[in-house]
């Protein structure tokens, strides 16, 4: 599986009450929730991504609140991935379960800035900076996670392995 | 091997001798929590197992706490479905407005929590039990749905850091100033992936409610849980709240720990945290002249009863700043009737607080206290992110309640210690 898109670029701690504010998490639908991503600190991010495009950050993304409203609001706005230094634990796990594929890889995210093309190998863990020509190889997600991602998210996972 | 109290508790619940950091692990539940914002989604995720009931309806708990009284339609809406689920489904521990409580308030004084524990809570505060000797970790909604309908969880095992407790708080200190100078001092991102294991001749001195606070708030440095060993303290209620056998772990005295704090209770200061994170901390000392709107006394990080009597101590017989709002939270519907009886819900409004029914509307900018462009809040809540009090140019500074209490009667940050008592 590959991805590419154009990058929209963060720095650090970005947190779930900025990625989808609490203010609209009366609803569950994906849709409503990705009109208001990161329109608190970003407010043209939805205006501007389109399908494919990739988000990149340094430390910590994803922190705060447990709320699986964050990644479904990143993945339903078109993002195809999210690269960060580091992300913070209930976000990545989140991500994991839902589908939205995340890759670490603090050696890359100084070398990728707002608006380059980026193509990411998931297989691999290559990432690809088109527009420089650099590249990186992420960390592979451990075996239990990929099985996991092939059972396409935890469900199918616990009910291949724990309910049958 | 040697291992840590939070390892211990999930080699016992994955019925293994041990475990090492980093290993991944499927393991057993003793209750699996959510509330009106998370438990919606996992409801969604729940019907796609196929499954008729969830693993065990005395283990799950569904708790109408963020945006309820319902603050609008959309927030009903939610409510119904969480609501219609718990009486399809059985559940034995829903609690409706009226029995409810903030979530990690409640639970503990509802019997639901038990040391040695293995908890899953779609909260990030669900961390708080760990003042309990539980292993107790916040997740999402798909883990919450996955553990009402097995019973289990997966968990990479956590390394630790150790914070080792020595001497007793100065007066007007509390956890909420322990657990600020923790963060301000490791970070927001200090203890990601790990547990923070709390230990040492200090922790003697804490209270239960402080214990809360500062595993309450152990997420804000990216911990995994947090940790207190099992005391006198918790024993004590523990006997007086849940009706089950304490099961008690203790790490082992040769555990490894990737580093170890020494923390001199004594010296810790009154301490808040400056916009916009957690960790940009500064003592009472170091604040300045920091002139604000609004003071929200409550949350699941502080809503309990001494938080409350703290605030009302030094309320008593004075008046909130004319050009303040103060808001007070009971976090549930026993800590309101103990503070009623006690007389401080009189000693709030006499100053001129407004007192709320328990809800975690103003932490997450949810309701009943939203703050506009420009405002400023002192909380004794757990988060000051951009705009989690309301508009994204707005401020919140997190405290204790004596600092936010304080504060509350001049009209900027100030240190209780300044306040003379009636």
């Amino acid at each position: 599986m590959k991805a590419e898109g154009t990058v929209f670029r963060y720095e650090d701690n970005v947190d779930t009450d900025v990625i989808i504010p609490a203010r609209y998490l009366n609803t569950s639908d994906p849709q409503e929730l990705a009109a208001h991503c990161m329109e608190d600190i970003d407010a043209d991010f939805i205006n501007q991504v389109k399908p494919g495009d990739i988000m990149v950050a340094n430390k910590n993304f994803g922190c705060g609140s447990s709320r699986e409203h964050a990644p479904l609001a990143i993945k339903t706005a078109g993002i195809s991935c999210v690269i960060a230094s580091s992300f913070a634990r209930i976000f990545y796990r989140n991500s994991i379960n839902i589908g939205l594929p995340i890759l670490e890889c603090p050696e890359a995210i100084a070398g990728i800035s707002a608006g380059d093309r980026l193509s990411v190998d998931f297989d691999s863990g290559v990432i690809t900076n088109v527009t420089t020509g650099s590249s990186w190889t992420a960390e592979p997600f451990p075996p239990f996670i990929q099985h996991m991602i092939q059972s396409e998210g935890l469900i199918n996972y616990l009910k291949q392995e724990v309910l049958s | 091997m040697s291992m840590t109290m939070s390892q211990k508790i999930l080699a016992a619940h994955a019925q293994q001798d041990e475990v090492r950091a980093g290993q991944l692990i499927m393991a057993d539940l003793d209750l699996v929590l959510g509330n009106d914002i998370t438990a919606p989604v996992a409801i969604t995720e729940f019907a796609k197992f196929g499954v008729d009931r969830v693993f065990d309806t005395k283990k799950v708990a569904l708790v109408p706490d963020h945006f309820t009284p319902n603050k609008d339609i959309k927030a009903a809406q939610q409510c119904k479905k969480m609501r219609e689920f718990a009486t399809e489904k059985e559940i034995e521990n829903y609690f409706e407005i009226g029995q409810m409580g903030i979530e990690h308030a409640l639970l503990p004084e509802q019997g639901l929590v038990n040391a040695g524990d293995l908890i899953i809570g779609a909260d990030s505060h669900t961390c708080t039990y760990g003042a309990l000797g539980a292993f107790s970790t916040g997740v999402g909604s798909t883990d919450m749905a996955g553990g009402m309908a097995t019973g289990k969880a997966w968990f990479k095992v956590p390394s630790a850091l150790r914070f080792h407790l020595t001497g007793s708080f100065a007066p007007w200190v509390s956890g909420k100033d322990l657990i600020l100078h923790i963060i301000g001092m490791i970070g927001v991102d200090g203890a990601l992936y790990r547990s923070m294991e709390f230990t040492g001749p200090g922790v003697e001195s804490l209270s239960i409610d402080d214990r809360f606070t500062v595993c309450n708030m152990a997420i804000e440095a990216g911990a995994k849980n947090g940790i207190f060993p099992v005391d006198d303290i918790a024993l004590s209620y523990l006997e007086e709240h849940c009706s089950r056998k304490p099961v008690i772990f203790a790490a082992d005295e040769d555990a490894e720990y990737e580093q170890t704090y020494e923390i001199d209770l004594s010296k810790i200061r009154p301490t808040v945290s400056f916009p916009h994170l957690p960790d940009n901390t500064r003592t009472i000392d170091e604040v300045g002249e920091v002139k604000i709107d609004q003071v929200v006394i409550g949350s699941c990080t502080n809503g309990r009863i001494s938080d409350l009597r703290v605030a009302a101590k030094i309320l008593a017989g004075k008046k909130v700043n004319p050009h303040v709002r103060a808001i007070v939270f009971p976090a549930t519907q026993e800590i309101y009737l103990q503070a009623m009886d006690e007389g401080l819900l009189k000693i709030f409004v006499q100053a001129g607080a407004v007192v709320s029914t328990p809800t975690c509307g103003p932490c997450l900018g949810g309701h009943m206290g939203i703050l506009a462009d420009g405002e400023r809040a002192v909380a004794t809540t757990n988060r000051n992110f951009v705009g989690r009090m309301g508009h994204v140019g707005s401020e919140v500074y997190l405290a204790s309640p004596a600092v936010a209490a304080a504060s509350a009667l001049t009209g900027y940050i100030t240190n209780p210690e300044t306040i003379e008592e009636n």
